[in-house]
């Protein structure tokens, strides 16, 4: 998908750009374009190792568990069909605590190894069970309370208050969290209905 | 009200730090060698990031200046105008399912055209920061385990993503305009 579109892009770019008589833009543009490229890129390294650094006290103080242990009520609700004590429930746990925090990279393998073990759960091996298709629902979503990569961005660009946007991210989130929830249920009700008849 | 929430905004970031270094501090960790460990990890995250900013940023750009994207966003502006959606975040809204990078280098030229502390900008902010890639996530977790059945994960996470990008523009506006 990506291909295409990015293909497209300079592809379109090009033919604009020489039906046009500006085929000079082309250099500049992919100059400029690629030394942003760089230099964003290098600004982000402030912000993501200084969060990482902070979520590392954060591991070692077990303040992340403290976290899991707030939302495993909530987190038992949403996968009604994981046995409490089966060791998928750790990962799905532990998964959102990473979202949460914006740790979007270690909730990556937190999750996978969540889907590992739900899939032990699964009869089918290559159909996605109803707790993985929430798993997902939940991660597309993502819930996160800081969105640092964001705030990083914002800084690079002199803004003068980087994180003005820390609640109505929060909000936004949380609501398209919600909706990715009744989605998820809705989807699901829906299907046993067909089934069913 | 709006004093308050911004209040909260500001003083989140700043709390959640100074309550990690305080059970931090209680519980006996060694502050400063943790923080290295983890700032570490950083430079990976942050390199690897970049050429996939280097690909998208130059093709962006190269889209914008050669007037590629006037054209498009001619030919787009009476759906948004009838959907009363922003027309210079149409472009972000559609790409931030598809790929992460790609909707982070249309942020950075979004901050680059109107800056990151106007509507747009805030806008755009909002919805990088409130939602996830979608198809990479459902790429990489069913991908890692084989499942080719995916029922109406897709749909979910697609429809979710519109509602945080309609959720974006309502609460930034709500929140920042008077």
């Amino acid at each position: 998908m990506l291909n295409g579109i990015w293909t497209f892009l300079i592809l379109v770019s090009i033919i604009v750009s020489i039906a046009t008589h500006h085929a000079d833009r082309i250099t500049q543009g992919i100059f400029q374009g690629a030394k942003d490229g760089v230099l964003f890129s290098f600004g982000l390294i402030s912000i993501i190792a200084f969060w990482l650094g902070i979520m590392e006290i954060a591991q070692q103080a077990g303040v992340i568990a403290m976290l899991s242990k707030i939302l495993s009520p909530l987190v038992r609700w949403l996968y009604p069909s994981v046995p409490r004590d089966h060791p998928a429930m750790g990962f799905l746990i532990a998964n959102m605590s990473a979202n949460l925090l914006g740790l979007g990279n270690a909730a990556t393998p937190l999750g996978i190894s969540a889907m590992r073990h739900l899939q032990m759960l699964a009869s089918e091996k290559d159909k996605a069970t109803d707790a993985m298709c929430t798993l997902l629902a939940l991660n597309t979503a993502s819930l996160t309370l800081i969105p640092t990569t964001v705030i990083g961005l914002r800084i690079t660009f002199q803004s003068r208050a980087p994180s003005d946007i820390v609640l109505p991210s929060a909000l936004a989130t949380l609501i398209a969290t919600v909706a990715a929830v009744f989605f998820d249920r809705y989807f699901r009700a829906h299907e046993r209905h067909k089934v069913r008849r | 009200m709006m004093q308050v929430l911004t209040t909260i905004s500001t003083l989140m970031l700043p709390l959640t730090i100074a309550f990690i270094l305080i059970v931090g501090l209680v519980r006996g960790v060694s502050l400063y060698d943790a923080f290295i460990t983890g700032a570490k990890k950083g430079f990976g995250t942050s390199i690897t990031l970049m050429p996939q900013m280097i690909a998208m940023l130059a093709a962006i750009t190269l889209f914008r200046v050669s007037g590629a994207l006037t054209i498009g966003i001619t030919w787009l502006k009476p759906i948004a105008d009838r959907l009363h959606f922003p027309l210079e975040l149409l472009p972000l809204a559609i790409l931030r399912p598809i790929s992460g990078s790609a909707s982070l280098a249309l942020l950075t030229d979004l901050f680059k055209q109107h800056g990151p502390d106007s509507l747009l900008g805030r806008m755009g902010s909002v919805m990088q920061g409130s939602t996830d890639t979608t198809l990479y996530v459902l790429a990489i977790y069913f991908g890692s385990i084989g499942i080719t059945k995916g029922r109406y994960a897709l749909r979910v996470g697609l429809l979710s993503d519109a509602v945080s990008v309609i959720a974006s523009i309502i609460v930034v506006n709500w929140l920042f305009t008077k």
